[in-house]
């Protein structure tokens, strides 16, 4: 059961860690309305977390685990969510001060893994645990807002002002090839495929690369390339950013174990 | 009589910690009262994945029924996911007396994903339901931003009496 409780982290972590990277922006949205919008995206994307978390915890069944231990006292090489949801709100040529993030690539990533979430947490409604198909079809139906949100940014980045359309433009040349991820196999996700728990990621893609496409298009973007770089944060193997991630999101309850509000 | 028609009359009082014009029946959130192996069960179900309130419900129950001396364990079910389509009719007009805009129907067995899509693919004006406003009643309203003040809720603006407003989404 190791590699299914790896499965269930794996779609956990995604969750938490772009839930926290788009809490980010909580008090420094670009209008108030984004403000409020990202910070329910955050809350969405936490609240799939903890459930998933629970369920860990639940296959367990070790009396020793609980959703706090895994989101708060588990280190960089055991979060096995996607490097793209790691990544500061900023492409690599911008300097790294807070105060430089950029909201365009907010939205193209939030764009990126909705896409993939849409036909995933549809596919895991029929999973055979009983589980986590249920928190599939809950979050099935927020994800699908997170997408509409996202999609109405790309076109209105896309198709507004030269300086909206460069930098919509240059968060998806940035951004594509991190997602190659979403295909490439992992034992983890190959084993609860076989089992009837997971959903191969390889069968959406022509459904995610369509959905981009016409996205883009309609948007007036050009389709970026996502070759090169195979990033690995799902095996544990992540980019120099989720370090600062955890030790921002953890070092309350690390230093207040067992706190409560 | 339904069974336990007692408790459920008795959890009528529990009402949304959010939106306190209805109770967590109205609301669809309290599913189920029933007999359990270990004696009775409250069954409730989460509304949203992240929602705020639902540990605030699940404690207001928890009240409700110790305070009239009843023990029953709170069960919380994921599975089937809510539905705003659960909300009773009266539900409805609480909402719009209150100021919310009560959510349209959703259309159960629609391919959810095709929804999306076509949504996406839309250029120029949209096409989708008409949200009338809760103050005045026009039907000239037009949405403001998809997220509103609370995870359920998004943010509408009335054309004709030029009021801003909380739409409660359908899902």
């Amino acid at each position: 059961m190791a590699h299914y409780q790896d499965y269930l982290l794996h779609l956990a972590d995604n969750a938490l860690i772009l839930g926290q990277r788009n809490a980010e922006w909580c008090g420094h949205g670009p209008v108030l309305e984004e403000d409020l919008a990202l910070a329910n995206n955050s809350l969405d994307l936490i609240g799939q977390a903890r459930l998933l978390y629970q369920l860990v915890v639940s296959v367990r069944k070790d009396g020793k685990s609980s959703e706090d231990l895994l989101a708060y006292f588990r280190d960089v090489p055991e979060f096995k969510n996607y490097t793209l949801l790691e990544l500061p709100h900023h492409t690599a040529t911008l300097p790294t001060a807070t105060g430089n993030r950029d909201y365009a690539v907010t939205i193209a990533r939030n764009f990126l893994y909705s896409a993939l979430m849409v036909p995933l947490w549809q596919g895991l409604t029929a999973s055979k645990d009983l589980q986590l198909a249920a928190v599939a079809a809950k979050s099935l139906k927020e994800v699908q807002y997170h997408l509409r949100h996202a999609h109405d940014w790309v076109l209105r980045m896309g198709d507004g002002t030269a300086e909206s359309h460069r930098r919509i433009q240059a968060a998806f040349d940035y951004l594509m090839p991190f997602t190659q991820e979403f295909w490439t196999p992992s034992p983890m996700e190959t084993l609860a495929v076989k089992n009837g728990f997971g959903v191969d990621t390889q069968s959406l893609k022509t459904e995610w690369q369509a959905t981009v496409a016409d996205t883009l298009q309609a948007a007036t973007l050009k389709l970026s390339s996502a070759t090169g770089f195979v990033t690995t944060g799902k095996h544990g193997v992540h980019s120099e950013h989720l370090g600062f991630v955890l030790a921002e999101m953890q070092s309350l309850a690390r230093a207040h174990p067992e706190a409560v509000w | 009589m339904r069974p336990h028609d007692a408790i459920w009359e008795l959890l009528e009082t529990v009402t949304d910690p959010e939106i306190p014009v209805v109770n967590l029946r109205e609301m669809g959130i309290l599913r189920d009262v029933r007999d359990g192996p270990n004696g009775l069960q409250v069954v409730i179900t989460p509304t949203y994945s992240g929602c705020p309130a639902m540990q605030q419900m699940h404690d207001d129950v928890a009240a409700a029924l110790s305070r009239a001396g009843i023990a029953a364990e709170i069960v919380t079910q994921l599975g089937p996911a809510w539905s705003t389509d659960w909300m009773a009719p009266e539900a409805h007009e609480k909402l719009r007396a209150y100021g919310i805009a009560a959510p349209a129907h959703r259309v159960s067995g629609l391919d959810e994903s095709a929804q999306v899509i076509s949504f996406a693919a839309q250029r120029g004006p949209r096409t989708v339901d008409a949200i009338a406003c809760p103050q005045c009643g026009s039907a000239n309203t037009t949405p403001i931003s998809h997220f509103g003040s609370t995870a359920c809720k998004a943010l509408y603006r009335c054309l004709q009496c030029m009021e801003p407003f909380d739409y409660f989404k359908p899902h």
